[in-house]
């Protein structure tokens, strides 16, 4: 029988479309040009020209939002892919080798979840200086150790299953069976982590540049323009209320993804909603 | 169990030393002579060749590493160039801010979360769920630094009831201080109760669905009575477990938080020390902030096993 699909899914599938389909959409067009300055308009209130005002530069907002969308799901990406890159082999490898690899895994975690994400990369921008290299350096090395984590709890479940013992006695390799038997298997939690990861990961790009360590002007990002719009409070508060919400409606459509992923491949976890 | 404990301070030490070797190596990658960096172009050679002897710039590598990390031990983080103060006296300075605004935060999202969380697993799937699960997604998607900055639009710039950013200092009493540290510490407490909320929920109908919670009512024990004496105990464990885990956000969070706020805290003294290329300060903060992050995992664990009565598994602990 099929079963029917979760609102959350249905509901973060749609946003996180949205937000993919507005980062698109900015490298074709936006209403204006997002780094063009036009200082006599500067600081408008929303309009029929600027349907979310301007800011201090007279940047018109939509535009700089929407290429802050891309902004966003670009560091998301590269955080997340090379997190997975990382991750997924390592946490497969320490399944596979036993005690030994689980305790390698065990303590580079610990080592990494000693820095959270924010404070690795503060450290690597004292380092290097600011930059949207670093966050993503910064974010990865967290979301590897999560997912190498999150990998190896799954993969030790699927090797301890009768078809892999079956697998192997057929004259399989090692190799072979994590790659047909294992892998597929825990696709599905994989997907599900990274999902998440890839919220998280929005929300740190967005803190670190707020802080003005992570994307770098003139290319806009949404943390930079609630910096930005914090100096402006009094004379134009929508300015701190539009980056915002963009923000909050990706990660709302990411976590909201995640969670109807996981409801949907594993529906124990229907009553649980847990993050 | 003294096995355990005993595993448990050995990984921690171990951690708490890579973490040291990290900071220092990852600090050694700053291109160019970091003396020169924090002087300018302009330095006099011989203000520069002073500086690098006192940066120990002049040291082979690991005598410098050495040298930092005994420190360390002993409590000696090295001195500030920029303050020309012993960095553990700005630390516990900046202490005195960041530690009541992580424990103000901590109890405002406990006391959020609780009620709210049995609130939704009283009443499952009805309205107060649903506004508990909305209230939930709403707070986990909000970031922390963007509900400080609308919280200060609200209660500060719109409604003035409280400063919009600084510390007065705990002379003044703790009254003031506290009023300064509320809206900083409810702005990081929002996100934390969202997701304990969540937890505890959960926690609460597993527990529910337990034979003894079934046993306690045909025994004629009230809902409430069920909830608070019986349902809600058995759930605090992985609510503890989730609250510690959330620490190293809470770290993260105050770092930023701090500086939307202007408060003069740890995350500000690291943010402010990145700026002046005071590495000696990034170096000490970092390992600390570490540090709390690694004690407070490990003192979850170790409750969550003295607490928990079955034997303890392979491998527990930490996030995944």
């Amino acid at each position: 029988m099929r079963r029917k699909l979760p609102l959350s899914l249905h509901l973060g599938a749609a946003l996180t479309l949205l937000l993919v389909a507005v980062a698109l959409l900015s490298l074709l067009w936006t209403p204006y040009p997002a780094e063009q300055v036009r200082v006599i308009a500067r600081l408008k209130p929303p309009s029929a020209a600027h349907w979310l005002g301007t800011d201090h530069f007279g940047r018109d907002v939509l535009s700089m939002i929407m290429v802050g969308a891309r902004n966003s799901l670009a560091v998301g990406a590269a955080a997340v892919g090379l997190g997975l890159l990382g991750g997924v082999p390592l946490g497969l490898l320490a399944a596979g080798l036993g005690r030994w690899g689980d305790e390698v895994v065990a303590r580079l975690g610990d080592l990494v979840f000693a820095f959270p994400a924010v404070l690795t990369a503060i450290l690597l921008t004292a380092a290097l200086g600011a930059g949207a290299v670093n966050v993503v350096v910064a974010l990865a090395l967290f979301n590897a150790a999560v997912l190498a984590r999150v990998t190896r709890g799954a993969a030790l479940a699927v090797w301890r299953r009768p078809f892999v013992g079956a697998a192997l006695a057929l004259g399989r390799g090692p190799l072979s069976a994590t790659l047909v038997h294992v892998l597929p298997n825990i696709a599905g939690i994989v997907v599900v982590q990274a999902t998440v990861l890839f919220a998280v990961a929005i929300v740190n790009e967005a803190a670190l540049s707020y802080l003005g360590l992570g994307i770098q002007p003139p290319s806009p990002s949404w943390g930079k323009m609630l910096g930005d719009a914090q100096t402006y409070l009094f004379t134009a508060p929508l300015q701190a209320v539009f980056p915002g919400v963009a923000i909050a409606l990706s990660v709302m459509g990411l976590t909201m993804l995640g969670d109807g992923l996981r409801d949907w491949l594993d529906p124990r976890h229907r009553s649980s909603g847990v993050m | 169990m003294l096995a355990f404990l005993l595993r448990r301070l050995v990984s921690l030490i171990v951690t708490v030393w890579l973490a040291s070797i990290v900071v220092f190596a990852v600090l050694q990658l700053v291109p160019g002579d970091p003396a020169l960096l924090m002087l300018g172009v302009n330095a006099q050679p011989d203000t520069l060749a002073a500086l690098r002897s006192q940066m120990g710039l002049d040291q082979p590598i690991l005598t410098r590493y050495l040298h930092w990390a005994g420190g360390l031990a002993r409590g000696d983080f090295g001195v500030s160039l920029t303050y020309a103060r012993p960095v553990a006296d700005l630390v516990a300075e900046r202490l005195a801010v960041t530690l009541p605004l992580s424990l103000l935060s901590l109890v405002i999202s406990t006391v959020l979360a609780l009620p709210l969380g049995l609130l939704a697993a009283a009443r499952r799937g009805r309205g107060g769920d649903w506004a508990v699960l909305g209230f939930s997604q709403l707070g986990v998607s909000m970031p922390s630094f963007w509900i400080a900055i609308l919280l200060i639009l609200l209660f500060s710039l719109t409604l003035h009831w409280f400063p919009a950013g600084g510390f007065p200092g705990w002379s003044g009493g703790i009254g003031p201080a506290l009023h300064a540290l509320l809206l900083p510490a409810l702005a990081l407490a929002v996100p934390e109760a969202a997701i304990l909320a969540r937890v505890t929920r959960t926690a609460v109908l597993d527990t529910l669905a337990e034979d003894h919670i079934r046993t306690a009512r045909a025994k004629g024990v009230g809902r409430v009575a069920v909830l608070l004496r019986h349902a809600l105990p058995n759930a605090l464990i992985p609510v503890a477990t989730v609250l510690g885990l959330q620490i190293s956000f809470l770290v993260a969070g105050a770092v930023v938080v701090e500086n939307v706020f202007t408060l003069p805290g740890l995350g500000r003294l690291l943010y402010q020390a990145i700026g002046q290329r005071d590495l000696i300060v990034v170096q000490g903060v970092v390992v600390l902030l570490a540090l709390f992050v690694v004690l407070v995992n490990a003192l979850v664990d170790i409750a969550c096993a003295l607490a928990d009565p079955r034997p303890p598994a392979a491998g527990k602990g930490g996030e995944s």
